[in-house]
């Protein structure tokens, strides 16, 4: 009953949010802000971990392939399609729930306990549409921007391992990317870029707005949207993988 | 002038406003007072609209506040002004920017016409010098009076203020009764002031209403409760024997007169 409850509120949370803003300028300055905030913010993790990931890969898959019939190159498709499909767009998004999720759900929740939101709905101003609406616009432009950026570094990554520990030149890892490569594989992981960015965002937007209490249930409420956007993340990621291959 | 009829709001099984109605008048300061738990703030909350009540109705200058549709309330909210227990001042804003924010939500004007308005509110709350402080910076009674000069920036019809002196010493809390007080002469609104400070009882209460457990129970003004015979609002008002001794005082002041 209570997640029945639970949903209902987040969907109607999602319905307020599509109002006629007060002051376009205003509205806009935020979303900007928002986008360097999510954008901007999140370059440096997700550079590092891309990097790393597409470099443990490749290592990964030079220690499995043992057999002297299967060629080298096929590291590189390896590290390739698994960056492309499922590191980039669903590791890099389970880390931004953490990072942006987070903060976003202390940052309303904040707003909420110290009743700077009620001052806004005194003013008569839509706070679903001034405070959620620009997060979740900026994190649908923002997010498929990094997920293409670790793309690229995972590959740059594996790539640089392999030739560092003399499994496989450049020239021959190149090679392997171009191999059997399908861009539609790229198109299906922005769809689930574009997925998950809704829901890192979403999700804790609905926490942080309805936190009540204190600071002890700002807390509470980060950490359970962080789970709760993974677990989300998780099952979208099976539903899209189950329609879309 | 803000009328509410026969107010009633539960929250689950719990009664919190019982058929409360009321006249709070124009260009007066309108006390809400009560102990904690009264529901003073659920009230207050119910006129403005952060609640809605179960029963009742709430009348602005003559329109039903609680028929309006939304679109309708956002227009008459362009028209209050708040000042919270907490002053719910925007952290990451600097003072000027957060009393600049309701004009650059509604108005067109230029920057400079908005900056001088900002400049006169805070002049106006004697805040000058303090524009680009961030809220972190300042005092509880500075923020205070930035939560007061955000909340008259817009010129209101009817300004609301949730216990303005928590958290504040004597002396700075009958300097911002004493704003509030001016500003509702000054600007004619209808003041509604949620408060346990019994100084600004005394010196401000222009209409007084007295909430025991979510009921009406007395209302009345400044002087009318020196003479009031009502138990409970004696209990409560005169809690103190410094307080008592005070009420006698003032009894034999005007018998004398």
């Amino acid at each position: 009953m209570k997640f029945i409850n639970q949903l209902g509120a987040y969907f109607l949370m999602l319905r307020g949010m599509f109002s006629k803003p007060e002051n376009p300028k205003l509205y806009w300055k935020e979303f900007m802000h928002q986008c360097a905030e999510i954008g901007l913010g999140s370059l440096g993790i997700v550079a590092i971990i891309s990097v790393f990931m597409g470099a443990v890969s490749a290592v990964q898959a030079t220690y499995q392939i043992v057999n002297p019939m299967v060629s080298k190159v096929i590291i590189a498709q390896i590290v390739r399609d698994t960056v492309i499909m499922e590191f980039s767009p669903t590791l890099i998004c389970i880390v931004l729930a953490g990072v942006v999720g987070s903060k976003i759900a202390s940052e309303l929740g904040n707003m909420r306990v110290s009743e700077q939101i009620d001052a806004l709905e005194i003013m008569g101003i839509n706070t679903k549409t001034y405070l959620i609406m620009p997060k979740i616009a900026a994190a649908i432009v923002t997010i498929p921007m990094l997920v293409i950026l670790s793309m690229f570094l995972g590959i740059w990554g594996g790539r640089m391992t392999s030739s560092l520990s003399g499994a496989l030149s450049v020239q021959s890892y190149d090679t392997g990317l171009m191999m059997g490569f399908i861009p539609y594989n790229v198109l299906f992981a922005l769809m689930k870029a574009y997925t998950f960015s809704f829901i890192v965002t979403s999700i804790p937007a609905y926490y942080g707005y309805h936190v009540k209490g204190g600071s002890l249930e700002i807390g509470r409420n980060s950490t359970k949207s962080v789970v709760v956007s993974c677990i989300v993340i998780l099952l979208a990621d099976y539903i899209l993988a189950a329609l879309l291959l | 002038m803000i009328e509410f009829k026969n107010i009633t709001k539960k929250f689950g099984e719990k009664l919190v406003l019982n058929g409360v109605s009321h006249v709070m008048q124009n260009g007066k300061t309108n006390l809400i007072i009560g102990t904690s738990g009264s529901g003073k703030t659920v009230l207050q909350k119910c006129l403005v609209g952060l609640f809605e009540p179960d029963q009742g109705e709430i009348i602005y200058d003559g329109i039903s506040f609680t028929k309006m549709d939304g679109q309708e309330r956002k227009i008459l909210r362009q028209q209050i002004g708040m000042l919270f227990q907490g002053s719910a001042l925007f952290d990451s804003m600097t003072v000027e920017d957060n009393v600049m924010f309701p004009l650059d939500m509604f108005t067109k004007d230029k920057y400079l016409v908005k900056l001088k308005r900002v400049n006169e509110v805070l002049e106006r709350v004697n805040l000058i010098g303090a524009n680009k402080k961030y809220p972190s910076e300042i005092s509880g009674g500075m923020k205070k009076r930035v939560g007061i000069a955000r909340a008259i920036v817009l010129n209101p019809k009817f300004l609301f203020c949730d216990e303005p002196n928590s958290g504040l010493d004597p002396q700075t809390s009958m300097l911002i009764d004493q704003l509030i007080y001016d500003i509702t002469r000054e600007f004619n609104t209808t003041t509604i002031i949620n408060t346990h400070d019994m100084n600004s009882v005394m010196e401000i209460g222009d209409n007084i209403l007295y909430l025991k457990d979510g009921q009406k129970e007395w209302t009345g003004n400044s002087k009318d409760i020196i003479f009031s015979e009502n138990k409970n609002l004696n209990a409560f008002i005169f809690a103190s024997e410094f307080l008592q001794d005070a009420k006698a005082l003032r009894m034999m002041e005007a018998q004398k007169k």
